[in-house]
């Protein structure tokens, strides 16, 4: 089981743009942090997620 | 008038801040990015506080759309917002150590126009500048401390803004979902809040408070 944004979640086997793409994120609009380390953006594809990994995915809105 | 001296400048904000927490503060170093209701609002409450060291970023003009929220004032229309925040920031503390860049920020730049200051202020509106900035920030000048802002459009309640702890220096404020491009206008009061929390955030972190 893989932590995202605090919720456990059957994620083990993903890669980070598969579970960006089921979170319905735009990936110009988010910055993805794997056990506290970012995740480059070259790297989504092949970052293959697994049990016990904390993610924090976090998501960009307009305004400032 | 004339102003107070550096050092009864320095003297007042001891004597509210604490000696400790006062050297701490002049000794620090904040670079601003981007300054429009977030930025502007974050530099003159770091200002205020006796923050040493700003430095403020921002390529774009005073708009009449800003003045809803951020620090500017009908006068200064049509001025770079780095002159108008400029001249703002120094009526409001004289001895603070200004630098001023009018530069769109980007990766080709970054890493250079940053590497002064040791904390960093996101404080962009569009949501994909925001990532980037971020992104490349923790990619590749880790090292610094990061505070972030996202989600401060509309009415939605105050106590939605909140400020987390992302990893061990890097840091966002705000609601993380109330988004312009759903319509929402941004409202002063709304905006301050969020930027209220980046400063308190920064100035947490000068005090060696790391935690949220």
């Amino acid at each position: 089981m893989v932590k995202i944004n605090g919720e456990i979640l059957d994620k083990d086997g993903k890669s980070v743009s598969e579970v960006l793409s089921e979170m319905n994120i735009n990936v110009k609009q988010v910055a993805v942090e794997l056990n506290e380390e970012i995740v480059p953006k070259v790297k989504y594809d092949e970052t293959i997620l697994k049990d016990g990994d904390v993610v924090e995915v976090v998501r960009f809105v307009g305004g400032g | 008038m004339s102003i107070p001296s550096r050092e009864e400048m320095y003297a007042a904000l001891a004597e509210r801040h604490g000696a400790e927490l006062q050297e701490k503060l002049s000794s620090a170093s904040v670079a601003v990015c981007g300054l429009g209701g977030l930025g502007s609002n974050t530099a003159i409450a770091l200002a205020r506080a006796g923050v040493g060291k700003l430095h403020i970023i921002d390529f774009d003009k005073v708009d009449i759309s800003n003045l809803n929220r951020q620090q500017y004032f009908p006068e200064q229309l049509g001025e770079p917002k780095t002159e108008a925040l400029f001249d703002t920031l120094k009526r409001i503390a004289p001895y603070c150590e200004i630098k001023k860049d009018c530069v769109r920020l980007s990766e080709k730049n970054m890493k250079q126009l940053l590497s002064d200051e040791s904390i960093i202020a996101e404080a962009f509106d569009k949501a994909d500048q925001k990532a980037m900035l971020v992104n490349y920030v923790l990619e590749n000048i880790p090292e610094k401390y990061l505070v972030s802002a996202s989600g401060m459009a509309g009415l939605a309640p105050s106590n939605m803004i909140t400020t987390k702890r992302i990893a061990s220096r890097f840091y966002m404020c705000g609601d993380g979902v109330s988004d312009i491009a759903d319509g929402m206008g941004l409202i002063s009061s709304r905006v301050l809040i969020c930027a209220a929390h980046q400063a308190h955030a920064i100035i947490r972190i000068i005090a060696g408070e790391y935690e949220v």
